[in-house]
């Protein structure tokens, strides 16, 4: 009793001042939250306006025939039909899977060699970042037609060198078997100084004394590299190569500067074929098909590298 | 390689259409036409940039002359001509022209998908309409409906270079009249060496597909024909595989068309423009391009009919209405067209202004809008008239074309021609860049396709 007696006072208090301090936190949290929704406001308004509505229009679009200016017109899956009795459509995808899977083996080693290279230098080392990433500055179109140069089977740089050093031309973009592999050499050389400086980044995280030990028990720089440095590095190898295959399904501008499709279809991909429906032959509703199929495709990629970075984390 | 925000990419693919779209649908107009005073306001593109001083203030000149005797309409002009990337979305928000220009590629289309204003009850006022060429009047026309008047045609001839056909011992006032003459003079014109290319072709963006459509014409055959109802591919054929192959032997066993392919017009044009071609397809108004930007010489082209006397490819522009304007737009809007484009009136006056600024007068071309090829009859011979007398460029180099158009079919562009030509690249650049090609394997394929897109023709 005299507990609860003694207690009593600060029990009578308490429900005068909780109401008091609730009510303090509530309207912080309110003022707080209201703050940032407030500057959450415009962006959620720009991204409505600008993602969320035109990707929900584009799912619509798909399933419509619309010439903007009448009703658009329901026609269930026909934009779907027209496409895959489109014979381009399935070679714009062996085409892009093509370069995605060149891009792997080109665009995917060579970045993680040169940051190798990189990072084992002792001098210079700014200088030969820069030079690696410079490229990357460069304006894609300018590289596009940079490189139409470099290639031109005539007096292109690459067949002069090529003649220089007694061997035969190559034909480049002006062959079906040629064309894509050139195309990924531009894509490589245009975008590998982000990819180079991300792979140096992870690298300069290994610990030194790693290779020491290593290197105390004999091991060679070839095993050194397989067993320390790819093990230290695999999660920023994965998600380099997950973001890798998303964004190189996407490629569109060196096939359109480059070569346009050509020779025989050998480098129409995908989005290509999806600019020609849309911009080309007007057809939105088959491009939207197109675009919702690929939005499917990489969207599972999407999501492999959202679970992927969330179990990291 | 790429590294950019993976969300962002993904998500951004579904944008393609409807981002464009949902912009332009922000600016939609509501405007009647009704303009101050009960004036009829129209907007009107085909204006040309700043950057061409010489056409722009000719077309300025023209509307306020256009509104001084015309008080009733008032013309505000818009700079562009027609672009597919952006005609779609300018629609869809209300901002397309209200007198819109077009390439004669263009109307099937349109009319299909009803994006142009019925103009039937209305043309009937349109002076001369009788006396345009029929051939181009059809282009407009569907069903007997009239949807837009043609106001330049072109016919596509060979385009030589004059001075290389001196210097490699062929007659410039001769040219070539069929396609083995075409091979012999282009390995005559290669042999002069110094890196000269005798006849070079396009291959690339559909326009490969566009001059293997203009050979095809050339030797009698077509590229699709009415099944009944439908349509359907007619190239793989011999006429098909006689041109894919007289393509692959100048290319390969002549070396008369250079290494480097997958061309495209403006590539032909610097090529010729340098002095390094000797001839190529092109309809005649390549001629003030070549000289224009590429700093040639009138004297030194010279312009034949197509070679193979059968057919020639004829494309050209015109105007159509917006589907959404009112009838009173309509009407002012034709009479801006008749006014501008195809008014004999202004025939000499048009071209006296021209030739009195030293511009290109006599080439079988327009601009001026007065020199263009759409009349028949009276009207033809009248053009031809005044065209040799206020003449600025040689037109002795362009009347053989002249002379031999006559004799020639004149064929217009195949239904759903951009997805016809996108296939037929193909075939272009199958022989050009292929030693090895199998011909009827890129007939074949390029049948499919061919066909796959006319079965979307309405």
């Amino acid at each position: 009793m005299s507990t609860t007696t003694a207690l009593a006072p600060d029990a009578d208090q308490r429900p005068a001042r909780a109401p008091e301090r609730h009510f303090t936190k509530l309207r912080r949290k309110v003022t707080d939250n209201l703050t940032a929704y407030g500057f959450l406001c415009a962006a959620l308004v720009v991204f409505a306006l600008f993602s969320w509505y035109p990707i929900v229009r584009g799912v619509l679009l798909s399933f419509q025939q619309v010439n903007f200016v009448s009703a658009a017109e329901w026609v269930g899956w026909d934009n779907f039909e027209t496409l895959f009795a489109d014979p381009l459509f399935g070679i714009a995808w062996r085409n892009t899977l093509l370069f995605t899977g060149l891009a792997l083996v080109v665009g995917f080693v060579i970045p993680f060699a040169v940051a190798l290279v990189l990072n084992e230098l002792r001098h210079m080392k700014g200088y030969f970042r820069v030079v690696v990433y410079l490229p990357v500055m460069l304006p894609p179109v300018v590289v596009a037609i940079l490189w139409k140069w470099f290639y031109d089977p005539g007096p292109g740089l690459f067949n002069s060198i090529l003649r220089t050093v007694g061997l035969p031309p190559l034909s480049w973009l002006n062959s079906a078997d040629t064309s894509m592999l050139s195309l990924v050499l531009v894509a490589t050389w245009a975008s590998m100084g982000s990819a180079t400086l991300i792979y140096l980044a992870a690298l300069q995280t290994i610990p030194g004394d790693l290779y020491e030990a290593a290197e105390l028990d004999g091991a060679n720089l070839w095993q050194r590299l397989r067993h320390v440095t790819i093990p230290q590095t695999r999660f920023v190898l994965l998600i380099m190569m997950l973001m890798q295959i998303v964004a190189t399904m996407q490629v569109f501008t060196e096939p359109y500067v480059m070569t346009g499709g050509g020779p025989e279809d050998s480098t129409v991909t995908v989005l290509l074929l999806l600019y020609r429906y849309a911009f080309t032959y007007n057809d939105f509703g088959t491009a939207s098909a197109m675009s919702l199929l690929l939005f499917l495709a990489l969207g599972a990629f999407s999501a492999l590298y959202l679970r992927l970075t969330r179990t990291k984390g | 390689m790429n590294t950019p925000t993976l969300r962002r990419r993904s998500l951004g693919l579904l944008l393609v259409t409807g981002l464009g779209l949902t912009v332009a649908a922000c600016g939609e107009s509501t405007d009647d036409g009704a303009g101050e005073g009960g004036k009829v306001a129209i907007t009107v593109n085909g204006q040309p940039p700043k950057t061409q001083p010489f056409e722009r203030k000719i077309f300025d000149e023209d509307v306020a002359e256009f509104e001084r005797t015309h008080k009733n309409i008032d013309i505000q002009p818009r700079e562009g001509f027609m672009d597919p990337k952006t005609f779609s979305t300018k629609l869809a928000g209300g901002q397309l022209e209200d007198v819109y220009y077009v390439f004669l590629t263009d109307p099937a289309n349109l009319i299909s998908r009803k994006q142009a204003a019925d103009v039937t009850d209305y043309v009937k006022d349109v002076p001369h309409y009788d006396e345009i060429q029929p051939t181009l009047k059809e282009i407009f026309t569907r069903d007997g409906k009239v949807y837009g008047l043609p106001t330049a045609n072109y016919s596509m001839g060979l385009l030589y270079n004059r001075k290389l056909f001196t210097e490699a011992g062929l007659d410039p006032d001769s040219p070539p009249s069929t396609w083995e003459e075409v091979r012999e003079a282009a390995k005559k014109i290669t042999a002069l060496g110094n890196n000269k290319i005798g006849f070079a072709e396009y291959s690339k963006n559909n326009q490969g597909g566009w001059h293997y459509t203009s050979w095809l014409y050339s030797v009698g055959g077509n590229v699709a024909k009415q099944d009944g109802d439908k349509w359907v591919a007619d190239f793989n054929n011999d006429k098909g595989k006689q041109v894919a192959q007289y393509l692959h032997d100048m290319r390969w066993a002549d070396n008369t068309m250079g290494s480097k392919q997958l061309l495209v017009i403006e590539d032909v044009q610097r090529m010729m423009g340098a002095g390094q071609l000797g001839m190529y397809l092109a309809a005649p108004d390549n001629v003030p391009a070549l000289v224009n930007q590429f700093k040639g010489d009138y004297a030194n082209y010279g312009l034949a009919p197509m070679p193979g006397g059968n057919g020639t490819l004829i494309g050209g522009e015109g105007y159509m209405l917006n589907p959404k304007a009112t009838p009173e737009k309509i009407k002012a809007g034709l009479q801006w067209i008749s006014w501008k484009y195809l008014n004999p009136d202004r025939m000499e006056s048009d071209l006296k202004r021209y030739a009195d600024q030293k511009q290109p007068i006599g080439l079988p071309a327009s601009p001026p809008a007065g020199a263009s090829d759409i009349w028949t009859g009276p009207l033809r011979e009248q053009q031809a008239t005044l065209k040799t007398k206020y003449a600025t460029v040689p037109v002795e180099n362009y009347q053989p074309f002249v002379d031999g158009l006559a004799d020639l079919d004149k064929k217009i562009e195949p239904p759903n021609a951009q997805q016809v030509y996108a296939a037929l690249d193909n075939v272009m650049q199958g022989v050009l860049t292929n030693k090895d090609a199998n011909i009827d394997d890129l007939l074949a394929a390029a049948e499919t396709k061919v066909n796959a897109a006319l079965a979307q023709v309405k």
